[in-house]
């Protein structure tokens, strides 16, 4: 046996060590299928207990919606489970084309490749296109999965200032001796629900001869008049290099993903991205829902809209009952409670009170900036709004911290 | 040397920190999670311009930029 006690032991304290640190991660257990209100058993064991929730990033209501469901066993009975193979031997189906080519019509881009999810997209893209010999620029709050993409990669790199466009101008300006610049960000950051500003990002690209990535997880199927995306909120649609986004959130919520963009950088990254040649070909389970999920989408605004007036509706209500808020007009709502303890608190209470919020703190967000993060969702009805502000309200009552600043809070739990 | 260091400290002020952030030359830079190891990279191009020195990769590690104190020793190691 190669594993020996002192090995185990290794892993017992580095467990020991993060649950020390307040940092352990417990998972809860759905028992029915993903939507606004879900039966959960929580902590492991305990009786199930209907909630609503509220942190799901099921925004347009399709992880459950009965035609994607229909599609999904259509895809399933006429193509079968699974492709047993990556997709340049023998796991290419019509229907992976067919989706690659509708992504690509959906997102105003040249072309489409798919992945197994938008952090393997992230994680090969760099590598498959760049070089030492060029500069990777990203907002310093981009998503982990692009962080890890851009250490696989040989490029160098740098960052600028969250949403700081004289800053980006300064680093732009600096690495003009490089091969080809590119500037990374989110569309939508996760943790605040802010959105790149693509439109000035766009213009310094243009002045300063970079290509412009974007992940826009956070935003495809919803962001934009008609959820194109970021790109389609600040005017800039057929202007992005490279979109990479996910369809585990919106679009369905399974998984999978793709890099979306110039028709030469789709090409490397079917020639050399590593996720993409060493994994396993979509299920075609879900792609045919995903299919499903872009049919709806072209077909009406619906969704999207609804969602749109949830999450006004949910922030007008919550800042009316005095809560610190996060400003934004993204469905994601992070309520600031700066203290972690209290953020966990108050997460633990909302769930006693039948709502489903969890709480982020350091190292997630920044110390000092610990928060629930609400998310809404167009399964969300009227009601699920007003029983989940209700606990809200109920629960910032006994903190005693509605219609206090973000000093008063800290002066009575700290950072 | 305490030139270098004052040097070095404005520049990690204008770039990396906050309104709120009280930095001296032995704060924490990178294990403090204030200056991200991506983020290096314009610090070491920074002393590299200033100084018109040339520190290898190797040289440039995170433990050897984690404070001002120790930015100011490696560049002095260089410019000697």
């Amino acid at each position: 046996m190669s594993y020996s006690e002192r090995t185990r032991g290794v892993y017992q304290q580095q467990l020991s060590d993060i649950r020390e640190a307040g940092l352990f991660k417990q998972e809860r257990f759905i028992h029915s299928p993903q939507a606004a209100d879900i039966e959960v058993e929580f902590p492991a064991g305990a009786s199930l207990q209907k909630v609503i929730n509220v942190c799901a990033n099921n925004y347009l209501g399709l992880s459950s919606h009965p035609e994607v469901i229909k599609a999904a066993h259509e895809g399933l009975d006429q193509r079968g489970y699974g492709m047993s193979s990556v997709r340049f031997i023998c796991g290419t189906q019509d229907i992976h084309r067919e989706l690659e080519n509708k992504v690509t019509e959906f997102l105003g881009t040249e072309d489409t490749i798919l992945f197994p999810s938008c952090m393997d997209a992230n994680a090969g893209v760099f590598e498959a296109i760049l070089t030492k010999d060029d500069i990777m620029i990203s907002d310093r709050l981009v998503h982990a999965s692009i962080v890890d993409g851009m250490r696989l990669c040989s490029a160098e790199h740098d960052t600028y200032k969250h949403g700081d466009m004289d800053h980006l101008e300064k680093k732009l300006q600096q690495f003009q001796d490089k091969r080809m610049r590119i500037i990374i960000n989110d569309g939508v950051y996760s943790m605040d629900g802010d959105t790149a500003k693509l439109d000035e990002i766009v213009r310094l690209a243009e002045a300063y001869d970079a290509m412009v990535f974007v992940d826009d997880s956070h935003a495809s199927g919803f962001i934009g008049k008609t959820g194109r995306g970021t790109h389609e909120k600040c005017g800039v649609i057929g202007k992005m290099d490279i979109i990479t986004t996910t369809f585990g959130k919106a679009l369905g919520g399974a998984s999978g993903g793709c890099v979306s963009g110039r028709r030469e950088i789709v090409e490397m990254c079917r020639q050399r991205a590593r996720p993409y040649l060493f994994s396993n070909a979509m299920a075609p389970v879900i792609i045919s829902g995903v299919l499903k999920a872009f049919e709806i989408l072209n077909r009406s605004t619906e969704l999207r809209d609804k969602l749109e007036e949830n999450a006004r509706y949910w922030r007008n209500g919550l800042t009316e009952a005095g809560f610190v808020l996060k400003k934004g007009d993204t469905p994601i709502v992070p309520v600031m409670l700066f203290n972690a303890k209290l953020a966990q608190d108050f997460s633990r209470d909302l769930y006693g009170e039948g709502v489903y919020a969890i709480g982020f703190f350091f190292p997630v967000v920044a110390k000092g900036q610990a928060r629930i993060r609400t998310q809404l969702s167009a399964a969300h009805q009227k009601h699920h709004l007003d029983k989940a502000l209700a606990a809200f309200i109920k629960v910032g009552k006994k903190y005693n911290i509605l219609g206090k600043t973000e000093e008063e809070i800290v002066q009575m739990y700290g950072l | 040397m305490e030139d270098i260091k004052e040097v070095i400290l404005q520049y990690v002020i204008e770039e990396y920190a906050d309104e709120d952030d009280e930095l001296t030359y032995s704060s924490p830079l990178i294990s403090s999670g204030l200056v991200d190891s991506f983020s290096m990279v314009s610090l070491k191009r920074f002393l590299e311009v200033k100084y018109k020195i040339s520190i290898p990769d190797e040289d440039a590690s995170p433990e050897a930029f984690d404070s001002v104190d120790k930015i100011a020793d490696l560049v002095k190691r260089f410019t000697s």
